[in-house]
C-alpha cells in the first residue's frame, strides 16, 4: 500500500469521524456558553459520565468476542444495594468496596454460567438477568433508599487526584483505558479476542480455549459494574433501586459508536475513548441549554444508528479512492486489508 | 434447528406419550392448570370468573404485542422499540381525539394502525436495507420514538376528561359478555395465526429465520421478509397504543415503558427461539398468558409487587434454559429415531 493510499485510509478512518464529531461538539458547547473551554468545566463535566464510561471498556471486549451483555445496569443496582446493606451492617469503607465488586462479579459470573453451559444466546440471558438483579435490588429496597454513607466514601466519586483539579473518576478512566487498550492492541490475548469474534468456531478449532475467555469476560464485566456501582455509590452518596435505569442502553451505544461491530471482530479502544467524550460532552452541553431529556434520547438513538450506517458508508467510500488511486487494481488488495 | 422443524412436521416417530410430550405447548399448558391450581388452593378468589376475566384484559395487550414480536423474532430479529411505539402512537390518537372529538373511531383505529405500520416500516428498512443489527435498530428507535412522545405532547398528558366517551368506552364496550378489547385481541391472534400458518408470506418469515442463504436460493427475499415482519410488529403496537390509552383513559410520556422485555419474555416461555426460525402463535398464547397469570397470582397470594420484576426474570431465565434442554433431547432423540429407521 502506498503512502497516499494509507493516508486516504487513515483519513476516512471512523475514528476520525469521531474526531470531527468531537470538534462539532466542542464548537457548538463554546457557542452556547462562553465558560464551556475552562479547564475546570471540561474537567467536571466528565464527573456525570465516568461509570459508564468504564463499563464501555469491558463491554468493548464482550461485543468484539461476539456476545454482549445487557444486565450491566441491573449488576450496578444490585451492587449498589449489597453495598448499602454492609454499610448498615456497620461494615467499614473497604469492606464496602469488596462487597460490591464481589456481587458484581458473581452477577457477571452467573450470566457466564448460564449463557455457556446451556449455550443460550447472551442477549437472551442477559435481558433475563437484568430483571432478575434489578429485581433483587427492589426485593431488598421496596420503594425505599439507602442513605446516610460516610463523608469520606465521597472522595473516590467526587475527590481529586492530590491537591489538584483533576477528578480521581476521570483518572482512573485513563488507566483502566490504557490497559485496556494495551491489552486488545498488543498482546496475544487482544488477538485471540478478535480470533473469536470473527469466527468462534474456527478459533475453538485452532485451539483456543474460547468458552473460557468468554466465561472470564462476562465476570470481567460484571466485576467493572460493580465497580462503578461504587463509583456511582459514592458519587451521589445514596442507593436507590431504580440507579443507573436504562444505562445498559448507553455503554452499548458507546461502544458502537465507537466503531466496534455488533456481530464481533472489529473495533479499537481510540474509537470507543473517543465515543465516551463525544457522546459526555454532547449530553452536558444540551443539558446546559435545558434541552430535555427525551430529546437528548431522540439524540442519541439516530446517533446509534447512524453509527452503524456511517461506518459501512465510509468503508466503502475509503476503498473506492483506494481503488481510484490504483490504475490497475491490486489483487493482493484484499489480503492487504486484512493484514492491516 | 434443522432438527426443530423436521419435528415440527411430523419426522419423530415414537409412542402417542413421546409426541405429546415433545410439544412444548401442551407441556406449558400443564404447567399453566398446574401453576392456576395452585394459586386457586391458597386463594380461592383467585379462581372466581370476574378474576379470570381481570387477567385475560391484563394479558391481551402484552399477547397482541407478543404476536408481532414473534414475527420478527422468527426472522432471527428482535423488536425492542414495540412499548415506545404503543407510546407514541397512543399518544397521538389521543391528542388527535382531544382536538377533534367528532372524528368516528374507525378513522382513529386506522389511522393507530397506519402510524405503528410506519414507525415499524423504518425499522424494516433499515434493517434489510441497510443492513443494521435488529438490536441495534430497535434499540436506537426506542429511544427515538419515546422522545417523539414528549415532542408531540410536549411532556403533557391526555387524561380521561379530555377524551371523547366513544375514545374511552372503546377498548371497554362488552359484547356476547366480553369487553371489545378481548374480542379484538382474539381476532388478532387469529390473523396472525392464519398469516404465519397458511399464507405463502407467513412461511417465509420461517424459511428466512431458519437459513437466510437456503430461502434466498429458493428465491425467497429475506429483505422483504423482514420488512414484512418489522410493519406486522410496528401495526400491532399502533393498535395496541390505541387500545392502552383508551382503556387506562390516559396517555403520557412513559405509557408501557420497559414493556418490549416482557414480550420478549413471553415470546421465549412460548418456546419461541430467539435465533429464528421456530416459534408458533398457540406458544406465544400460553406464554403471555402465563406471564399474566404470574403477575396476577403475586398480588392475589399477597406478594409485595415489588418481587414481580426478580421473579419475571427468574421465570425468563428458567424457560429459556428449559427450552435449550427439550431442544437438545428433542435433537437427540431425532438423531437416534434417523438412525434405527
Amino acid at each position: 500500500m502506498s503512502v497516499s493510499q494509507r493516508l486516504a485510509k487513515t483519513f476516512v478512518r471512523w475514528e476520525a469521524v469521531l474526531v470531527v464529531l468531537l470538534v462539532g461538539v466542542f464548537i457548538l458547547n463554546t457557542s452556547l456558553s462562553p465558560f464551556f473551554l475552562r479547564r475546570i468545566n471540561l474537567l467536571n463535566a466528565t464527573y456525570n459520565f465516568m461509570e459508564r464510561a468504564i463499563m464501555a471498556l469491558p463491554m468493548m471486549l464482550i461485543i468484539i468476542v461476539g456476545e454482549i451483555d445487557i444486565s450491566v445496569a441491573g449488576t450496578i443496582a444490585l451492587s449498589s444495594t449489597m453495598m448499602g446493606l454492609a454499610m448498615q451492617a456497620g461494615a467499614s469503607i473497604p469492606v464496602m468496596v469488596i462487597v460490591a465488586l464481589g456481587t458484581g462479579l458473581l452477577a457477571g459470573m452467573l450470566n457466564a454460567v448460564i449463557v455457556l453451559k446451556f449455550r443460550v444466546p447472551s442477549i437472551a440471558v442477559t435481558i433475563g438477568t437484568m430483571s432478575l438483579y434489578r429485581g433483587i435490588a427492589y426485593v431488598i429496597l421496596g420503594n425505599q433508599a439507602i442513605t446516610g454513607y460516610p463523608r469520606e466514601l465521597a472522595t473516590v466519586g467526587q475527590g481529586v487526584v492530590g491537591n489538584g483539579m483533576f477528578p480521581i473518576p476521570l483518572a482512573i478512566f485513563i488507566a483502566l483505558a490504557a490497559v485496556f487498550g494495551v491489552v486488545l492492541h498488543r498482546s496475544r490475548l487482544g488477538r485471540c479476542f478478535y480470533a473469536i469474534g470473527n469466527n468462534a468456531t474456527a478459533a475453538r478449532f485452532s485451539g483456543l480455549p474460547v468458552d473460557r475467555y468468554k466465561a472470564a469476560l462476562f465476570s470481567l464485566n460484571g466485576l467493572v459494574a460493580g465497580f462503578a456501582a461504587v463509583l456511582l455509590t459514592s458519587r451521589i452518596l445514596s442507593t436507590r433501586p431504580n440507579i443507573a435505569t436504562a444505562w445498559e442502553l448507553e455503554v452499548v451505544t458507546l461502544v458502537v459508536l465507537g466503531g466496534v461491530a455488533i456481530t464481533g471482530g472489529k473495533g479499537s479502544i481510540f474509537g470507543v475513548i473517543l465515543s465516551v467524550f463525544t457522546i459526555g460532552y454532547l449530553r452536558f452541553g444540551l443539558s446546559l441549554i435545558n434541552v430535555p431529556s427525551q430529546v437528548i434520547g431522540i439524540i442519541t438513538g439516530l446517533l446509534l444508528v447512524g453509527a452503524i450506517i456511517l461506518p459501512g458508508l465510509f468503508e466503502k467510500l475509503s476503498n473506492r479512492m483506494i481503488i481510484d488511486r490504483q490504475l490497475i487494481p491490486d489483487i493482493d488488495s484484499e489480503t492487504t486489508t486484512i493484514d492491516a | 434447528m434443522e432438527g426443530i422443524s423436521n419435528m415440527k412436521h411430523g419426522g419423530v416417530r415414537g409412542t402417542f406419550l413421546h409426541r405429546i410430550l415433545a410439544r412444548r405447548e401442551i407441556t406449558l399448558l400443564v404447567i399453566i392448570v398446574l401453576l392456576v391450581a395452585a394459586v386457586g388452593i391458597r386463594a380461592p378468589r383467585f379462581l372466581q370468573p370476574g378474576r379470570q376475566l381481570s387477567i385475560l384484559n391484563d394479558t391481551i395487550i402484552l399477547l397482541m404485542l407478543t404476536l408481532g414480536q414473534l414475527a420478527v423474532i422468527l426472522t432471527a430479529g428482535i423488536d425492542l422499540s414495540v412499548a415506545s411505539n404503543l407510546a407514541f402512537t397512543g399518544m397521538a390518537v389521543a391528542m388527535w381525539n382531544m382536538m377533534m372529538p367528532g372524528v368516528p373511531m374507525i378513522v382513529l383505529v386506522g389511522a393507530s394502525i397506519l402510524i405503528g405500520a410506519s414507525l415499524g416500516a423504518f425499522n424494516g428498512v433499515m434493517v434489510a436495507v441497510g443492513k443494521v443489527p435488529p438490536i441495534i435498530m430497535t434499540l436506537g428507535t426506542m429511544s427515538v420514538y419515546r422522545g417523539m412522545v414528549f415532542l408531540i405532547s410536549g411532556g403533557a398528558w391526555v387524561s380521561a376528561h379530555q377524551m371523547s366517551p366513544a375514545f374511552r368506552g372503546f377498548a371497554r364496550f362488552s359484547f356476547l359478555g366480553l369487553p371489545s378489547l378481548v374480542w379484538i385481541g382474539v381476532l388478532t391472534t387469529g390473523l396472525v395465526y392464519l398469516f404465519l400458518n397458511h399464507t405463502k408470506g407467513g412461511r417465509e418469515l420461517y424459511a428466512v429465520g431458519d437459513n437466510e442463504t437456503a430461502a434466498g436460493f429458493v428465491g425467497v427475499s429475506a429483505n422483504r421478509a423482514k420488512i414484512k415482519a418489522f410493519v406486522l410488529s410496528g401495526a400491532i403496537a399502533g393498535l395496541t397504543g390505541l387500545l392502552w390509552v383508551s382503556r387506562y383513559a390516559s396517555a403520557q410520556n412513559d405509557t408501557a415503558i420497559g414493556f418490549e422485555l416482557e414480550t420478549v419474555a413471553a415470546a421465549v416461555i412460548g418456546g419461541v427461539s430467539i435465533m429464528g426460525g421456530s416459534g408458533s402463535v398457540p406458544g406465544v398464547v400460553l406464554g403471555a398468558v402465563f406471564l399474566g397469570i404470574v403477575k396476577n397470582a403475586l398480588t392475589v397470594i399477597g406478594v409485595s409487587p415489588f418481587w414481580q420484576m426478580a421473579i419475571q426474570g427468574g421465570v425468563i431465565l428458567i424457560a429459556i434454559v428449559a427450552n435449550t434442554l427439550v431442544d437438545r433431547r428433542n435433537q437427540a432423540k431425532l438423531s437416534m429415531n434417523g438412525v434405527s429407521a
